[in-house]
């Protein structure tokens, strides 16, 4: 990647507005990525962090307000933008009756990976799943569903990686091997926008800290101008306690 | 890959997964398979009004089989939120539904071949001069059916009550290709002339091709919150 590329806008929200029916979700969120930034988003449950991640990733229109990655409008080249995204959730996208490999190589070709069978093998043995990459998905752990969705997740090698939550269901082998494999995105100049209620963990890895409390970013800071003492205090301020 | 080659992709895993499950063949077959047997003790195959009766169980069969596998086809894409990972993939919505609903065609295809011999021995039919046409009837039909039937259980899918809900939108839009369905499967089983059966062919037709059409440019809509 070029250094010119580095600050760069990748992902511009602008007065991003979300409701569902009476509810309001989002309430006018603005923010500005720049390439390579490691956003971690905290907040109280309810506070719409899933439903601005649903956004990014463009499984949910706003209501009002609009999102641009790459200066490219969402609700205009959403399917072009997809290629550049991937989005590690609660739920892992694997079809229990695929083996790991099958899994993989099902959701390479769908993002128009080159040689699919070589890049599944390469990205389940990043996740440690290789003994396993021919038993079917439904055999697998937890941790194990997880670690896939992350090998899912990177076999296009996204522009911008999408988590919610996705230390859930890991084990602490696991869940080192996610953080230096966020460790390693990151050094390659991946965005990354991650949700985690793991003040501790979000504060150690992030480089941008934000809270969103009731459908709004309350909090948004670059993570040098904060420490975990005082970040927990002003999350407790900003969330009630 | 292109459009056609994705779907394709879609189309082969559900064919491995079915393959290796076999919990929607193995359902459909059991269930059309216990209709006609039902029906044939019920009705006399010996009797001269069967030529009358038997294409409305045929199609009775058929359409709660077909009823009973699309209620099945969204429940893969549902574990583990399968769905939402195709549709985070940059990947038309409408090549999801192609994919779907070809997969669905060749399930209700395949249950028919096994259930159509099945079929003609209980209840004593000579179908052989009139085969060519009540194949052709019965792929017209199930296309229209599946597309219809694939939209709407994509609909279904995304609800607590699919299993309620999808027969309820389903039978009031899809009756019109069982009217027509039973209708000339009973002109071919009588050996009634060509000219009485072309309507018939003909609205069948017509509704595959809306349907398909319809279908194909909605199911976006259909699936998205």
């Amino acid at each position: 990647m070029h250094e010119s590329n580095i600050r760069q806008p990748i992902i511009q929200v602008e007065n991003l507005i979300k409701t569902f029916g009476h509810l309001t979700a989002l309430r006018g969120i603005s923010f500005t990525l720049n390439r390579g930034d490691f956003f971690v988003l905290f907040g109280p449950n309810g506070a719409g962090k899933t439903t601005l991640i649903r956004i990014l990733s463009a499984l949910l229109h706003p209501t009002s307000g609009r999102v641009l990655i790459d200066n490219c409008d969402m609700s205009e080249c959403a399917e072009e933008l997809r290629q550049k995204i991937g989005v590690i959730s609660h739920h892992v996208y694997l079809y229990n009756n695929l083996t790991a490999h099958e899994n993989i190589v099902f959701f390479a070709r769908l993002y128009n990976v080159a040689n699919p069978e070589k890049r599944a093998d390469q990205v389940i043995g990043e996740v440690g799943l290789i003994a396993r990459k021919n038993d079917l998905v439904r055999t697998f752990s937890r941790g194990m569903y997880q670690r896939l969705s992350i090998a899912r997740a990177i076999v296009h090698d996204p522009q911008i990686v999408l988590l919610d939550e996705p230390y859930t269901g890991l084990d602490q082998h696991a869940a080192q091997m996610l953080k230096n494999l966020l460790v390693k995105l990151h050094q390659a100049q991946r965005t990354i926008v991650m949700i985690t209620h793991n003040l501790q963990r979000g504060v150690e890895i992030g480089t941008r800290l934000a809270i969103q409390v009731k459908g709004q970013i309350v909090f948004n800071e670059y993570q040098h101008q904060v420490d975990l003492a005082g970040f927990e205090e002003l999350y407790f301020k900003y969330v009630g306690n | 890959m292109n459009f056609f080659q994705k779907v394709w992709l879609i189309v082969w895993k559900d064919l491995v997964i079915e393959l290796r499950t076999k919990e929607m063949l193995s359902a459909m077959f059991i269930f059309s398979l216990l209709v006609v047997i039902i029906f044939n003790f019920a009705f006399d195959p010996g009797m001269s009004y069967i030529k009358d009766v038997a294409p409305g169980i045929l199609w009775v069969a058929i359409t709660f089989a077909g009823t009973l596998g699309l209620n099945r086809s969204f429940i893969n894409e549902q574990e583990n939120g399968c769905l939402y990972g195709l549709m985070l993939a940059p990947i038309d919505r409408g090549a999801i539904y192609l994919g779907k609903f070809l997969g669905n065609l060749l399930f209700m295809l395949l249950i028919e071949i096994f259930l159509f011999p099945i079929f003609v021995v209980f209840f004593n039919l000579s179908v052989l001069q009139s085969l060519p046409l009540l194949l052709l009837i019965a792929f017209l039909a199930t296309v229209g059916f599946a597309a219809v039937g694939t939209l709407l259980a994509g609909m279904a899918a995304n609800t607590k009550t699919r299993e309620i809900l999808l027969p309820i939108l389903f039978f009031p839009l899809v009756v019109p290709v069982i009217i027509a369905a039973v209708k000339s499967t009973g002109r071919v089983l009588n050996g009634d002339p060509m000219d009485q059966l072309a309507g018939w062919l003909q609205l069948l037709a017509a509704f595959d091709i809306i349907f398909l059409v319809v279908c194909f440019l909605t199911f976006e809509y259909v699936i998205e919150e």
